[in-house]
């Protein structure tokens, strides 16, 4: 599915490049060399939270949220989860079979749904990034609302589904 | 300095970590280090033409247009827009930053930027076939569902809280020349 859509992305990039071309070349390479400088600004950030994951993948196998999850029952079985996934910088790619490994185990939804919310909405390794664009207050603030209704939407989700 | 340091004090961070447990865990340093290496070589794939599409979006769309479909006055139609936008990627938030910055620098409202960024974190269309078969139909209707109200309800209770010097602080870091 993510093969999808970086394909996609290549053809309407390609496409674009072609229609700025055609118009006007000087521009075109005014673009691309404002996108170069874009991404030669941000590579060392970038380079830090992969490295950061690698580090996480290293010494933490996926299996690793098995044990930190569905020990405790309630809320306070899903203040674990949740800390595990607004902290880890892992993949999606990676991180929803080993979620779906614990549904099929038997876990309960609502710790999986509250680790898989903040897992892609909160990112402490990745604040530091985020208050280079949105300023210190932004950042906190989107961070600890996505926290907030990561809870929301986990109990939504075990409601529905029990 | 102060520059040098907020641009690499991360990753010299992130290195002397890793070096530090290639020391105690030779084995977990080098696949650390795998690891990194297998991931930079994806992100660059993935990331290419997302900077390429900055680079395009920055000379050619004028800030007055941007404003017009993402700025203030924008109302629900730049909502949608930035919800749409957000919505059709299938890369994670921070990679989206760069992103979010040249829509601040090109006028677009606070709270659409918002709504972009926690769109593309919590409802990624590419990747809903792939939720769906991992955690079921059920887990990820429920969870999108309640995640749309989500968006735009952080989107707008931090743009509430904003203060105009707040906001000027924002444009003026994605400004010209940053």
């Amino acid at each position: 599915m993510n093969t999808v859509f970086t394909l996609c992305l290549y053809g309407v990039t390609v496409i674009l490049l072609i229609i700025s071309f055609g118009k006007d070349k000087k521009k075109t390479r005014m673009a691309l060399k404002r996108g170069w400088r874009i991404f030669v600004t941000v590579l060392p950030q970038f380079g830090a939270i992969l490295l950061v994951m690698g580090m996480m993948l290293a010494t933490a196998p996926p299996e690793t949220i098995e044990i930190i999850m569905g020990k405790e029952s309630g809320v306070r079985g899903l203040l674990a989860p949740a800390f595990l996934g607004a902290v880890a910088p892992v993949p999606v790619l990676i991180a929803f079979p080993v979620a779906a490994q614990l549904l099929q185990n038997g876990a309960a939804v609502m710790p999986v749904a509250v680790f898989v919310s903040t897992l892609t909405t909160v990112g402490f390794v990745t604040m530091p990034l985020e208050m280079r664009y949105l300023g210190k207050k932004v950042a906190w603030m989107r961070n600890l609302l996505a926290l907030l209704f990561s809870f929301v939407s986990a109990l939504a989700v075990g409601a529905a589904l029990g | 300095m102060k520059g040098f340091a907020k641009r690499y004090g991360f990753l010299a961070g992130a290195l002397l970590l890793n070096i530090c447990l290639w020391i105690v865990l030779p084995h977990a340093g080098r696949a650390s280090l795998a690891f990194t290496g297998r991931n930079v070589i994806a992100f660059l794939v993935n990331m290419a033409p997302v900077f390429v599409c900055i680079g395009l979006l920055d000379i050619w769309v004028e800030r007055e247009t941007m404003v017009k479909i993402m700025g203030e006055g924008a109302g629900v139609r730049g909502a949608t827009v930035s919800f749409l936008l957000g919505s059709v990627t299938a890369l994670p938030l921070y990679a989206l930053l760069p992103v979010a910055g040249i829509l601040i620098k090109k006028g677009c409202r606070i709270a659409n930027v918002l709504v972009f960024l926690c769109a593309s974190a919590s409802v990624r269309i590419p990747l809903l076939l792939f939720e769906i078969a991992s955690l079921g139909f059920g887990f990820t209707a429920v969870r999108c569902g309640v995640n749309i109200v989500i968006i735009f309800l952080i989107a707008f209770l931090i743009d509430r809280v904003l203060t105009d010097k707040d906001r000027e602080k924002i444009f003026g870091i994605n400004g010209e020349g940053a």
